[in-house]
């Protein structure tokens, strides 16, 4: 269905989980990479501001209400499939945000700069890690929030430890 | 390599004990199965071949193969992948197919154990204590029926014990929490006033009478039940390809098992052979294991897997090639390499686009057949569903065989996930209680056939779909 075929999304497919510019300039948001109806749901009951939502069926693709997310990011630790990730492109804004899910060790400290990757591990450039989430609600899941150079921001979606 | 550090799992190792392999002193920790110790310390080889002398290791490392038998303190064709280390363990690679009397066997030949006279009786008998077993073993300990649960793996869990990913689904079906946490939960909701779990124990025939024969160590006994639930699950697919037999070669569960269970890594560089979902999965659960994933092959031109399991291992930037197939593994004794080249639209291999791989591991993840064995032995009519796995037992939509009062669920009634398992065991388990004359809430059983009618709803349903429907409507009306 993607890359050739072979698991990467193109941001075309994703246009519809994209939230519109006008809503991406108001603040955080989330963004849902899953496109393909599979039987799944934990997303819709883990939202506390319950903007996504699954209609018709088990099956059925995850929407996000665009204005109702709060950007939170509570979702991309509870999503089993590790598809959703936040996006900070706040107007006049220097910079962009993007938190990701991220289950290895070591994990980045803060201040630390990585390596961001794209869809396909394809190296963007370099990333600052702002802030490292763990602890017991997010069950081994960690959230590694970075920021980035605008322009990366809906493509960056992993990172690599310069040093290890 | 054994894994120190894994952000998912802690490993407890026990007491580091000495063992014998050919008579060479090794170490390994007490409670790890024979096998995952002699892959800890660098032991590649566990047996010869009998006729053409080929080297040979574990393949599927949950004892359903037979490529890792052993003599293990004398006796022969021992299972070392299910075989918990001992202290002081003498273990052998065997000559030829075995020698069933040895120098090593001191107790009196033909078996070092006992014949018990006594028959145990139970009302429902569970084979295997995996995620279909144990949800039976809710649901006939809840209505007060009397409940033994026999596995001959040493901890309950079945294949649950390494998943350390998050399950799909919804909540019913545990959806979010991670398949290794799941077998406690299960076991917290089975009547333990009612239940016994039987482990390390191996059911060896079904006969007439629903008695089943078991071997546990040296002592042969039997279990006769009313009911009884098959839920032993399936067995990996081998793929057949120049040196498939070398060491080296591995189940994608049997790498799972290894890293996940007890903690080592199965080699440093891993060839993926087959992007299923299972193919995927373990992909990622190997580069959380430090180890690194060369490529994922798949012959087909699309991926089968769950994109999202895809899209985890593509932004670590490991490639899924399509249109690829494994050519042959190199090496003498063990892997040392994997040749791969593209298929064409009729899945032959283009020769020019041969490239040489060097691996430590190819990692076979082509699919699963339910291991049926037991059904058949016992006289259940059988029907070849390719949807299903292979060949399975017919059953009725209760679960129920032809041998009436044998139930089957899980993957052995037809491969599907563990999500499915369970809700098939929880109707396997109302559909036993039920026959023994249990009153069973109206809309109980609806709602598990409601919950997996769902959970087959979409397009990767389709398959288990179209078996289950071929099952009801060509196998069972004709066997019946």
């Amino acid at each position: 269905m993607s890359d050739n075929h072979s698991g990467a999304l193109q941001e075309l497919e994703l246009a519809e989980q994209i939230p519109p510019k006008e809503r991406l300039k108001k603040g955080p948001v989330a963004i849902i990479e899953c496109v393909e109806e599979i039987p799944c749901n934990p997303c819709v009951e883990i939202c506390p501001q319950g903007a996504i939502s699954i209609t018709g069926g088990l099956n059925k693709i995850p929407r996000l209400d665009w204005d109702k997310c709060n950007g939170c990011g509570v979702c991309i630790s509870g999503c089993p499939g590790l598809a959703i990730f936040m996006v900070d492109l706040t107007e006049g804004k220097e910079e962009a945000k993007v938190a990701l899910p991220y289950e290895f060790l070591p994990l980045p400290d803060k201040g630390e700069t990585v390596m961001a990757l794209d869809r396909k591990g394809k190296p963007l450039g370099s990333a600052e890690v702002l802030r490292v989430q763990r602890g017991k609600r997010l069950d081994r899941t960690p959230i590694v929030t970075i920021a980035l150079p605008r322009e990366w921001a809906l493509q960056a979606r992993n990172i690599r430890r310069l040093h290890r | 390599m054994r894994i120190t550090e894994h952000p998912i799992l802690q490993f407890k190792r026990g007491k580091k004990i000495p063992f014998t392999f050919d008579g060479r002193e090794l170490f390994g920790y007490e409670g790890e199965m024979v096998a995952a110790a002699l892959h800890a310390a660098g032991v590649t080889t566990y047996r010869r071949s009998p006729q053409l002398h080929r080297h040979r290791g574990f393949f599927c490392a949950i004892g359903k193969c037979s490529s890792c038998l052993m003599s293990v303190d004398g006796i022969a064709n021992v299972r070392v992948c299910i075989t918990p280390l001992r202290e002081g363990m003498v273990v052998r690679s065997p000559q030829g197919k075995g020698q069933i009397s040895s120098e090593d066997t001191p107790a009196q030949w033909p078996w070092p154990g006992q014949y018990a006279d006594e028959i145990l009786e139970t009302e429902v008998a569970i084979v295997g204590a995996g995620p279909a077993g144990l949800s039976a073993a809710i649901e006939t300990t809840g209505l007060g029926v009397e409940t033994m649960v026999v596995d001959e793996n040493d901890r309950i869990g079945g294949q649950l014990i390494k998943q350390t990913h998050m399950f799909f689904g919804s909540k019913e079906q545990y959806a979010k929490v991670r398949g290794i946490d799941i077998a406690p939960l299960l076991l917290d909701h089975i009547e333990s006033t009612r239940a016994q779990i039987m482990l390390g124990a191996t059911v060896v025939g079904l006969f007439e009478g629903k008695t089943l024969g078991i071997v546990r160590g040296r002592d042969f006994f039997c279990l006769r039940a009313k009911k009884v639930i098959v839920a032993c699950g399936a067995s990996e697919n081998m793929l057949a390809f120049e040196n498939c037999d070398l060491p080296g070669v591995h189940g994608a569960g049997a790498v799972q098992t290894l890293m996940n269970v007890y903690g080592i890594i199965p080699g440093r560089k891993v060839l993926m052979v087959g992007a299923g979902n299972i193919g995927l999965i373990v992909s990622y659960q190997l580069l959380q294991a430090g180890v690194d994933v060369v490529e994922v092959i798949e012959a087909a031109p699309h991926i089968g897997g769950y994109q999202v399991h895809a899209a985890k291992i593509k932004r670590a930037g490991v490639p899924i090639r399509t249109c690829h197939t494994i050519i042959k593994a190199t090496g003498r004794e063990k892997v040392e390499g994997a040749v791969v080249a593209k298929v064409d639209e009729n899945w032959n291999p283009v020769d020019e686009t041969q490239r040489e791989l060097l691996v430590e591991t190819v990692c076979l993840a082509v699919g699963l057949s339910p291991t049926a064995e037991l059904l058949f032995q016992s006289g259940c009519q059988s029907w070849y569903i390719p949807e299903l796995g292979g060949y399975v037992a017919a059953h009725d939509e209760n679960l129920e065989t032809t041998v009436r009062g044998v139930y089957v669920a899980g993957d052995v009634s037809g491969i599907e996930e563990a999500s499915t398992a369970m809700l098939e065991g929880r109707l396997a388990g109302l559909s036993a209680a039920e026959s023994l004359g249990k009153k069973v809430a109206l809309g109980r059983k609806k709602n598990v056939l409601d919950q997996l009618a769902e959970l087959r709803a979409g397009p990767f349903g389709e398959k288990a779909r179209r078996g289950k429907e071929k099952m009801s409507q060509e196998a069972w009306s004709h066997v019946r």
